[in-house]
């Protein structure tokens, strides 16, 4: 640790003295002198004072429409940052999904329904040099679910701002009731810890390492859902009882992401992400992306996305019997599956004839097409017997079309 | 899980100490070298209320959770 400061001073003892000692010992005329001095101060403000500026003031309106597997979720949303100074800026965010549900598992065992999800974000940034501050205050409302949380981010510049080092910290709490039970009310907690570094690799690459912890403490079940199991007592041959989770569920997520600039002027992302957790699931997955401008006015973007996870250790698709163990799960989110996502999206930036004033807008369109694949969840509503029903699979259509302006 | 978590403490706390130690290496992309990476197309953020519907929508469909790139604060699913 010693060595390290001192070979730390040394060296910036060297940058600094080395071009003035250059400079004296040639004993040149005096306005050369001046000149090089000029660009000896020049070189190091450049090389030492980049300092971080935040992003330009914007505002986004979107719309938000997700199609598949019986659901339909849709509504707007509203993203505004604005900076107060120079080095402070605030953001909010609003977001509503209206959503009307009759995927397999309601179908199954239950009505379609149709619900809202209200959420809002504050949030505020402080930039003091290169140090980047921000906290953020959210809360998700629903008839049944409150969220609320806080989070804390902190990111430096360092290393001639060739690397960038981030950590971040967040709580929540939920509160959980069920919809025609007033008696019921549940709670948990979650905490996140994150850091990342974002380095500068070439002129032309840049790679970026996070790392995630996230530890629930609570009730997690849905308090609707339940599991299937064998019971020849009855006709119809399954019996259904509620869905038991542990209390606690601590998981680790670590992604590793590129991104590239094409000789060209095109840009090429690239990102892997490892995930597994304390109920033994376990995902990979991986995502390519490419972003093409078309003249001044039109930027192409295409992805594509493959998601796989094994199942939680006490998911089945149909237990053998009633209370089979201590812990019983029948969500396919929590089950083995995978998924491959396609996209597209194209951004229009408004010529001045159809901006607002003097701002600069942008139009976007991005379309995703996801297609789930389930290896251990089966459909009931299909024919074929009890657990030998066929797999169940979706596809989902994911449309985004939002307006950008930026002031 | 903790030991993953002090783990991935001391990994970023030694990434964190040799890139001080490391100011013996210059800067190897100089500042009037990065137009490319300042270029708007290198944004991943480039649409970040499009990047928070994306995270939703997977965290809603899939058990993976963290280090996507959003700041966190959990999903609200149901």
């Amino acid at each position: 640790m010693v060595l390290m400061e001192q070979e730390a001073v040394v060296v910036v003892v060297i940058k600094f003295k080395t071009p003035f000692e250059v400079i004296f010992k040639r004993s040149v005329k005096k306005s050369k002198l001046h000149k090089l001095l000029t660009l000896a101060v020049l070189s190091i403000v450049t090389t030492l004072s980049q300092a971080a500026v935040l992003d330009p003031d914007r505002v986004d309106v979107l719309y938000h429409n997700y199609e598949g597997g019986g659901m339909k979720i849709d509504g707007p949303s509203i993203l505004l940052r604005k900076k107060a100074t120079e080095s402070v800026a605030f953001t909010a965010y609003y977001y509503l999904d209206t959503i009307s549900s009759a995927s397999v598992d309601v179908l199954s065992t239950a009505s379609p329904y149709s619900e809202k999800r209200n959420e809002g974000q504050l949030g505020i940034e402080y930039l003091h040099d290169k140090t980047m501050m921000s906290f953020n205050i959210r809360q998700s409302d629903e008839d049944d679910f409150l969220a609320q949380s806080l989070s804390i981010n902190v990111s430096q510049d360092t290393f001639g701002d060739l690397t960038n080092l981030s950590m971040g910290l967040s709580y929540g709490d939920n509160e959980i009731r069920r919809n025609g039970d007033d008696s019921f009310e549940e709670q948990s907690e979650q905490y996140r810890l994150r850091a990342g570094i974002n380095q500068v690799l070439t002129r032309n690459l840049t790679a970026n390492l996070s790392i995630e912890a996230v530890a629930d403490q609570g009730y997690l079940n849905n308090p609707y859902r339940t599991v299937r199991y064998v019971d020849n007592s009855i006709p119809s041959g399954v019996g259904y009882q509620a869905e038991i989770y542990p209390e606690t569920r601590n998981s680790f997520a670590t992604k590793l992401s590129a991104s590239y600039y094409l000789p060209y002027r095109a840009a090429l992302f690239f990102h892997y992400r490892y995930f597994s957790d304390s109920w033994e699931i376990e995902s990979n997955d991986a995502e390519i992306g490419y972003r093409h401008p078309i003249g001044d006015a039109i930027e192409l973007e295409l992805k594509l996305r493959y998601y796989q996870q094994s199942q939680a250790e006490f998911y089945s698709d149909l237990f053998a019997y009633q209370d089979a163990q201590n812990y019983l799960a029948r969500d396919k989110e929590l089950s083995d599956f995978d998924n491959i996502t396609l996209g597209i999206g194209v951004t229009y930036m408004l010529p001045d004839s159809l901006s607002y004033g003097d701002l600069r807008s942008e139009a976007t369109f991005q379309w995703d097409y996801i297609d789930f694949n389930y290896n251990n969840f089966r459909d009931p509503t299909a024919e074929g017997g009890i657990g030998n029903e066929p797999l169940y699979g979706f596809s989902a259509n994911v449309v985004r079309a939002f307006f950008s302006i930026y002031f | 899980m903790i030991k993953h978590i002090v783990k991935s403490a001391l990994l970023f706390s030694f990434v964190s100490l040799t890139g001080c130690a490391s100011l013996s290496i210059e800067p190897w992309v100089k500042p009037y070298e990065r137009q490319n990476l300042a270029d708007p197309i290198m944004r991943t953020s480039r649409h970040p209320i499009a990047n928070m519907h994306v995270a939703h929508v997977l965290e809603a469909r899939e058990a993976a959770r963290g280090a996507d790139g959003t700041g966190g604060g959990g999903c609200g699913c149901n």
